[in-house]
């Protein structure tokens, strides 16, 4: 959620605001290609976070990406967001148990290389409990899970499934270090309005839960804040016009009993900003070849080089393939009207061509907007994935994906037509919250 | 093209220009649809093709991503009624836009109910309006289907404001929609008394009513269409009308059933296609008549899958409306030719 009137979302809208960082001029490199099994293969490399706007397919490509890199010998653990129920199914987290569970159907060979991925489907509400109950005394913890106003910030603060998210991520981050459980943890983002969100959201809950309005409920006799009493009444007043006397107790209630966790909160997030700072993580991006999504890829582009977080590079899903044979939209369409005024039935004929114009225009306009990304953003190697003529939702599909994605290096420039796929012929999506 | 004449559309037939509105008592036209659906373009569309009918449309966006802006090609829209589209004819309305923001709709609520000019500013400084806006839950979706209900209903304490005819509101996207404009259960267990809850009242009064209908953009694929079936069936659970079902993005439907099934058996009279395109002067290379039927073959299997996922949405008893893929994209013109798709099959 968009909210101006906060510092973190200002800082997000002014950061849109802001100039653009690229070349000034377009070079004519040809754009580099992401190596996505050289990432997976990468040691070094402990997380890998996909990111994207909502509907560009993040939970079918963190799926696929988790998949791959286990059945190349790693241990991985892939946190899914909100997957479609089929894909949910096949890999056994239907059920929404918030630890991972075994994923079983990996290849043989994946096996024999020492692989093993694990799955697990994110429950805001409970990882947020997890975290009071882990902060907090027991007896406080209690007070605080039963507090009406906590159980609604828990279950439908709109920033709240951004920020457990990232939680989840620093626990799995930390279970990893410790048991050696998984050597590779894939997350897939909420797909929030914009692919910024679970960026801010960490900041934003705990800089509103740390801040000035809570403190002043609490406290408003003490200190500093005594001096603006005469403010405050006026405030309090206002609010107990607006929302009532009862939601402002519950908040009072739910402020004293969460003081003491304000700075773990603080502290929490603190953490999470630099592990996503740190090296060993690498963010990618996904994008479709629409307007929208390659604007919401760009914004996220610059946005992380701006908090220094490592980019891996973009992959852009369901694209149109080239097709062989370099008869021009035109050309089918002047074809397409001869035929028809031939008055004879040529309707295969006359409906192919019609399809081929169609199809050559498609191509045309996503290559124009992809080779615009790349004009502005030379040096992010890309992946590029065809439209398949089928949606996706078992170990198959997402392994089939997996390879497609790890043969972008010796990509031939005129994509095979094996997986040529027409204008919106998906893999399949993630759903929207 | 699947549309059904709604035989339970309240209200009266307005009879205007070609062919009647399935939904002609309806004053509120929700739009909502899975990410990637084209749920911006068809509230665009629909406001235009409502426009055309000779009425005064205000199309709102609440998600602040300035999506109709961009499809307009105008600067971003600011929280104030601008005018973005104005008809030629006698007989036409004008479209205007508004970028609805919880922050602005709150003290703008505030000084219209309270007079709170200068407690709306310490709001501001204490952090009040933050609060209510990004956290206080539900409060957020109370102010912003509450700025749309005031635009709605127009009363004397907004002076000299446009009356409008229709509102058609691009809505938060499918999985979040019930919970959005349940706006009552979601301030349940919360705020029990008060004015905020006699404001969610009266919104839900007008969003639970014949003069409000809830459409739902899909295109024919799996993910989407169940996502649209879930939301049909939690919006009725939650008393909420459902409007039509928009099916986007539609293939061309050039080849018929029995050149489909060629193409997918690999049958087809290669002959007789050379022969064709020799006819009008297009070389029938082997490459060119590989791609041809690859092309082909390829587009019967999505058909194949389309006309199964339709099956799925005629099961919903909802009725539906399809437009066509714009393959160059969707721009002024292509919005046009959408509206007057929506027209002729009704939706507006």
């Amino acid at each position: 959620m968009n909210a101006p009137a906060n510092p973190r979302a200002t800082t997000h809208q002014s950061s849109r605001a802001s100039a653009r960082v690229g070349p000034l001029v377009a070079t004519h490199d040809p754009a580099l290609v992401l190596d996505v099994d050289t990432l997976l293969d990468d040691r070094d490399r402990g997380i890998i976070v996909c990111c994207g706007s909502g509907g560009v397919g993040k939970t079918t490509t963190s799926a696929s990406l988790a998949l791959r890199a286990a059945e190349r010998g790693r241990k991985v653990v892939v946190l899914t967001i909100d997957p479609a129920r089929r894909l949910a199914q096949s890999m056994g987290i239907a059920e929404l148990g918030n630890v991972p569970t075994t994923v079983s159907g990996l290849s043989a060979e994946g096996k024999a290389r020492g692989g093993s991925l694990d799955a697990m489907m994110l429950d805001m509400k409970r990882t947020f409990d997890e975290v009071v109950q882990s902060q907090a005394s027991p007896e406080k913890a209690r007070q605080i899970l039963k507090n009406p106003f906590y159980i609604a910030v828990s279950s439908s603060f709109a920033g709240t499934q951004e920020y457990m998210a990232m939680e989840k991520l620093g626990q799995l981050d930390k279970d990893a270090r410790l048991s050696g459980r998984w050597d590779l943890i894939v997350v897939d983002t909420p797909p929030s309005r914009s692919a910024l969100d679970f960026l801010d959201a960490p900041e934003r809950l705990s800089s509103f839960l740390d801040g000035r309005f809570m403190k002043l409920l609490v406290a408003p006799a003490r200190g500093p804040a005594r001096l603006m009493t005469a403010g405050l009444g006026m405030v309090t007043n206002a609010i107990t016009r607006i929302i009532g006397a009862q939601v402002l107790q519950d908040m009072k209630a739910f402020v004293a009993a969460f003081d003491t966790l304000f700075g773990g909160f603080r502290q929490r997030a603190q953490r999470t900003f630099e592990l996503l700072q740190d090296p060993r993580t690498a963010f990618l991006v996904i994008a479709a070849p629409e307007p929208d999504a390659l604007r919401e890829a760009a914004y996220f582009v610059e946005r992380l080089r701006q908090d220094q977080m490592p980019l891996a590079g973009l992959v852009v899903n369901r694209v149109s393939t080239i097709p062989a044979g370099d008869l021009s939209a035109n050309a089918a369409m002047t074809g397409l009207e001869k035929l028809r005024a031939s008055g004879e039935d040529h309707g295969l004929a006359a409906g192919l061509l019609r399809l081929h114009a169609d199809h050559k225009v498609v191509v045309e306009r996503e290559k124009r907007l992809t080779k615009r990304f790349a004009t502005s953003h030379p040096d992010v190697p890309t992946a590029v994935l065809p439209a398949l003529s089928t949606d996706v939702h078992d170990l198959d599909g997402l392994r089939r994906i997996g390879a497609l994605l790890g043969a972008q290096v010796n990509r031939p420039d005129d994509r095979n037509s094996d997986h040529h796929g027409d204008h919106h012929g998906t893999p399949e999506q993630p759903a929207d919250p | 093209m699947s549309a059904e004449p709604v035989a339970s559309a309240p209200g009266q037939p307005d009879g205007q220009s070609e062919g009647q509105s399935d939904f002609p008592g309806v004053q509120l036209h929700i739009v909502t649809g899975k990410g990637g659906t084209g749920k911006t373009t068809v509230a665009a569309a629909l406001a235009l093709a409502l426009a055309a009918r000779d009425k005064t449309v205000l199309l709102c966006e609440v998600e602040g991503r300035q999506g109709i802006a961009q499809l307009f090609d105008v600067p971003p829209l600011p929280y104030e009624e601008r005018l973005i589209a104005r008809g030629d004819t006698a007989r036409s309305g004008d479209v205007y836009a508004l970028s609805i923001d919880a922050e602005s709709a709150l003290l703008e609520y505030l000084a219209m109910y309270y007079r709170l000019g200068r407690a709306g500013k310490a709001l501001d400084r204490f952090g009040v309006v933050e609060f209510a806006t990004t956290i206080a839950p539900g409060v957020r979706d109370v102010l912003l289907t509450g700025k749309v209900y005031e635009a709605a209903k127009r009363n004397r304490r907004n002076k000299g404001a446009r009356q409008y005819d229709a509102i058609v509101l691009d809505s938060p996207p499918t999985g979040r929609i019930a919970a959005f404009l349940n706006v009552n259960s979601e301030l349940a267990g919360l705020a029990k008394v008060g004015p905020i809850k006699a404001q969610a009242d009266t919104v839900t009064k007008l969003l639970r009513s014949s003069r409000t209908a809830i459409h739902l953009v899909t295109v024919l694929e799996e993910m989407p269409v169940q996502e649209t079936g879930d939301g049909v069936a939690e919006l009725r659970r939650a008393g909420l009308p459902v409007g039509g079902v928009v099916v986007n993005m539609v293939r061309p439907q050039d080849l018929d059933a029995e050149e489909r099934e060629q193409l997918l058996l690999n049958t087809v009279d290669r002959g007789e296609l050379v022969a064709s395109l020799d006819k009008v002067g297009i070389p029938a290379e082997d490459a060119l008549v590989a791609a041809l039927l690859e092309e082909g073959r390829h587009h019967a299997e999505r058909r194949r899958l389309e006309d199964s996922q339709r099956a799925v949405i005629d099961a919903l008893d909802v009725p539906s409306y399809e437009l066509p893929l714009l393959p160059g994209g969707v721009d002024m013109g292509g919005l046009y030719e959408l509206a007057e798709a929506l027209t002729e099959e009704g939706l507006a």
